[in-house]
């Protein structure tokens, strides 16, 4: 896909984070350039500790970068207060966590709809309407007033997805979205990711162990030591 | 468990996850309860005692006093070396003007009634029965609205016309009189009279019940020979514990001597002043107790909901809707312990009321739970839960998502 950073989703220039490990400053990433355009379904691989995690939690706006520049949709983060930071996060980026991270207190529709509700404030009938339908988008429109508690692993996982396109984000971080699966589970899972991706063009970024599932991506982006080593389209 | 569509995000989490950690939320509710209706009920048992005990010591005695100034005996010069000053033996006076203090009194918004009094030694003779008592002249409309001595007469009625007299039950039986007999009364100075007695009264104390003989303001004065004058003026308050203050007050204006019921009664006072104390104290300690086993329970369910916390700050949820959705279970545990303890009290009472009993079957005294003191309750538990929540709700919303989610 051409670089055309009007259109870009994700765009990071010179990105460094470090951390104080006792008296000296720990750099994990070490200057990361990286763009996603709309639309863009890639996979963020790499082996464990070459700063992944760090990088999707930058991207993620759930952490600050040491030095450079993040862009969401054009707009600059760096300089954003912690509550602007706050609601961009909950309106352009959706998370789809290893652990499912669903809120056991509520049902799976009621889960759906929390990134609206901590939008707005209220529920109210459209936001149920639109939870409705993003469940029977995941085929689990028969499950949608279950506590999270008695859906299988897989189905959580899927509540999950439907949870992370709530709001209609601009971008999803999935970070190993079927790493708690089984190989069928995993599949399914995969390609319910991707058909959401084709379908809504909406812009995905997976961190994923599986070389398997990396190579149904459309690109590699390959961490090691907190710099990138290569990026490939597919 | 629909959500309801006018709570906001804040009261919906708050009230699932009380639901949620329901043994948890219901020990401690249990815990706050059980705090609340010690509170509750060691207060309604506090506040009956007490305005049991200042009625039953009020139930003889005014409010205030007010007396002629004593007087005393001044040495011709202030030499400091002189003879001996004797002090004077204090007879039966008049108060001065009284009848022009008595307009200024009544003028007072702090005072619900004036009674003149003028009272007096005497002896009661009935055949060969003799007794010494108090004689007391009184304008019996105003006397009632100071000490109800109408709703205290257990025989006949308070009338108190010329020759007339009132007398307590235990001199009815020492001079074995009864309704419509004839009393005899002799004063100090000579002065005698027969008077019907028209009335017994009982007024809850066996010497005042022994010695009162109450006769028209009129019959006294002339017993007494006061002709005109007054020897004391009673006063009813609208607030008793204002009395002292008052009777200051008054003693200043006047000049008058005045005794407020307070002073007369100094240590029965100070003994429900310090009843008072140490069951403020005793509701402090429990306060911080409830306070300190909402904070615990909190902070434990921060710690075991920390993850969600994370996952709901990442889906955009502010620090200051986590902070409310905790600081409002403390509000929640709060308020549903003290309505638990309320009704605990009341139950307690309940069972007080059956128990406590005086040997002839009536209550002891009269307790009840009063619909402020509940309201106090619940505010002030709600209140006590928040600030009890303070500290956990502020961890929560200061948790770091990042690691929130990874732990």
């Amino acid at each position: 896909m051409a670089e055309n950073p009007n259109n870009a989703v994700l765009r990071l220039g010179g990105i460094r984070k470090s951390y104080l490990s006792g008296e000296s400053e720990l750099e994990v990433l070490h200057g990361i350039d990286l763009t996603l355009q709309r639309g863009e379904f890639a996979a963020l691989i790499g082996p464990s500790g070459s700063g992944k995690s760090t990088l999707l939690n930058l991207i993620g706006l759930l952490d600050r970068p040491t030095a450079g520049q993040l862009f969401i949709d054009g707009e600059e983060t760096s300089t954003l207060a912690e509550s602007s930071i706050t609601k961009l996060r909950g309106q352009r980026i959706g998370f789809v966590f290893q652990h499912h991270c669903l809120i056991p207190a509520f049902t799976a529709l009621e889960n759906v709809m929390m990134p609206l509700l901590v939008d707005r404030g209220r529920p109210d009938a459209a936001m149920r309407q639109r939870a409705a339908e993003l469940l029977a988008e995941v085929d689990l429109a028969d499950r949608q007033d279950y506590l999270t508690s008695r859906l299988s692993g897989g189905q959580q996982q899927r509540v999950a997805i439907a949870r992370s396109l709530a709001m209609n984000p601009s971008l999803v971080l999935a970070d190993e979205p079927t790493g708690n699966l089984d190989t069928h589970t995993a599949d399914d899972i995969f390609a319910l990711l991707r058909e959401v991706n084709v379908r809504e063009q909406t812009t995905f970024l997976i961190v994923t162990h599986d070389p398997r599932l990396a190579a149904r991506c459309d690109r590699i982006i390959e961490l090691v030591d907190g710099s990138i080593v290569s990026d490939r389209s597919v | 468990m629909a959500m309801s569509p006018w709570l906001p995000f804040e009261w919906i989490a708050a009230t699932r996850f009380l639901r949620e950690g329901r043994t948890q939320s219901l020990l401690i509710i249990v815990g706050v309860g059980v705090g609340v209706s010690v509170i509750v009920f060691m207060s309604a048992l506090l506040s009956g005692l007490q305005s049991n005990l200042v009625k039953r010591t009020l139930s003889s005695q005014s409010h205030i006093v007010l007396l002629p100034p004593e007087e005393i005996a001044r040495p011709l010069n202030g030499d400091k070396s002189g003879p001996l000053i004797q002090k004077q033996a204090q007879r039966l006076r008049s108060i001065d003007q009284w009848q022009n203090i008595r307009g200024r009194l009544e003028k007072m918004p702090e005072i619900a009634a004036v009674s003149p009094v003028a009272s007096g030694p005497a002896f009661a003779v009935r055949g060969d029965a003799n007794k010494s008592v108090s004689l007391i002249g009184i304008e019996p409309e105003n006397y009632n609205r100071v000490i109800g001595l109408e709703e205290r007469i257990v025989a006949g009625r308070l009338r108190l016309n010329a020759g007339e007299a009132v007398i307590g039950i235990e001199l009815a039986k020492d001079l074995g009189a009864a309704v419509g007999d004839k009393l005899r009364l002799n004063t100090g100075n000579g002065a005698n009279d027969t008077l019907t007695i028209t009335g017994l009264f009982d007024l809850g104390n066996k010497g005042v019940n022994a010695r009162n003989v109450y006769v028209g303001l009129r019959s006294a004065q002339s017993l007494l020979d006061l002709v005109g004058g007054v020897s004391s003026i009673d006063l009813s308050l609208r607030d008793i514990y204002a009395a002292e203050g008052l009777a200051l007050k008054i003693a200043a204006e006047t000049g008058l001597q005045a005794d407020s019921w307070i002073k007369t009664n100094a240590q029965f006072f100070t003994a429900l002043t310090s009843q008072r104390i140490s069951s403020n104290v005793i509701r402090f300690f429990i306060g911080l107790s409830v306070a300190f086993g909402i904070a615990s329970v909190l902070v434990v369910s921060v710690v075991q909901r920390s993850k969600e916390i994370g996952i709901l700050r990442a889906m955009g949820a502010s620090r200051g809707q986590i902070l409310r959705t905790f600081l409002l279970q403390g509000g929640i545990v709060g308020l549903l312990g003290s309505l638990l303890g309320s009704a605990l009290a009341w139950s307690f009472l309940a069972i007080w009321r059956m128990l406590a009993l005086n040997p002839d079957g009536t209550p002891m005294f009269m307790i009840d739970v009063e619909p402020e003191l509940i309201v106090i309750a619940a505010g002030g538990a709600t209140l006590v839960g928040i600030l009890a929540a303070l500290m956990p709700a502020r961890r929560a919303a200061n948790l770091d998502p990042v690691v929130a989610i990874r732990g």
